[in-house]
């Protein structure tokens, strides 16, 4: 395992231009856990899609609070824990989209939880002592 | 993220640099609209040099390409595709929405 010399927790204003920081800051645990480029790009895409989903329903809107995201490199696995004060939801209560229907029937929203449900190898959703909102993101090491 | 347009004879031909998520996908909606609200509706759009794209991206790909489609004005598609973002176009169901070629500018002759 590789040691980075970057902390390995970092807070972050919700705004949607700081989601090309945030993946620069996570990648760096990804390639320091030696982890390929599909699982990469799987842990970059699953924690853009869970902040932008963050700063659009929990905070509903750019500007109007913070998401602090800590990463874990473990012997078996990365996790992601990404936290925030927005509004709370619970994944589960969304269902997948439809992927069967026809072009114009297709809704064109739902999509981003359902990429970080298939991507990710564990998604779990819980509160924090602050009552702030806490996902975790597990994605296991090949 | 950076856009590129070319207007053919039968087409245009739009080539998307950098990174299509929540900050730009609107960009690229934007480009795609001013193409569609011009009357042409034949779009090639070229995503080799596009390092990442989120669900913002697939849901501007899914409005253009059912504008496009509407009345057989004509359709988008799409070239160049990376093995990443490819993935995450099959894994959404995308790739049955899409004609998906690997040559851009086979893609722009076929048109």
């Amino acid at each position: 395992m590789g040691v980075s010399l970057q902390d390995n927790k970092k807070t972050f204003r919700a705004q949607f231009d700081n989601l090309t920081e945030i993946a620069a800051f996570i990648l760096v645990f990804c390639h320091d856990a030696s982890l390929d480029d599909s699982s990469c790009y799987h842990i970059e895409m699953a924690v853009d899609e869970a902040c932008s989903n963050i700063i659009e329903h929990a905070y509903g809107g750019e500007g109007k609070g913070e998401i602090e995201i800590c990463v874990e490199v473990n012997p078996g696995n990365v996790t992601i824990k990404l936290s925030d004060h927005g509004k709370s939801f619970n994944p589960d209560d969304i269902p997948d989209p439809d992927l069967e229907t026809p072009l114009e029937e297709r809704k064109n929203h739902g999509l981003g939880l359902f990429f970080i449900r298939k991507l990710m190898d564990q998604v779990f959703f819980t509160h924090g002592k602050d009552h702030s909102n806490i996902l975790t993101l597990v994605k296991y090491r090949k | 993220m950076k856009l590129i347009s070319s207007q053919f004879k039968y087409c245009d031909l739009v080539k998307v640099e950098g990174r299509i998520d929540s900050n730009t996908a609107s960009q690229l909606g934007d480009a795609l609209d001013n193409i569609i609200k011009e009357g042409r509706f034949k779009i090639v759009l070229d995503l080799e040099q596009v390092d990442f794209m989120s669900s913002a991206g697939l849901r501007v790909l899914i409005n253009t390409q059912k504008a496009c489609k509407r009345y057989n004005r004509g359709e988008v598609v799409l070239t160049a595709v990376p093995q990443n973002i490819y993935s995450a176009l099959e894994l959404a169901g995308f790739t049955t929405l899409f004609r998906i070629l690997s040559d851009t500018l086979l893609a722009v002759g076929n048109f």
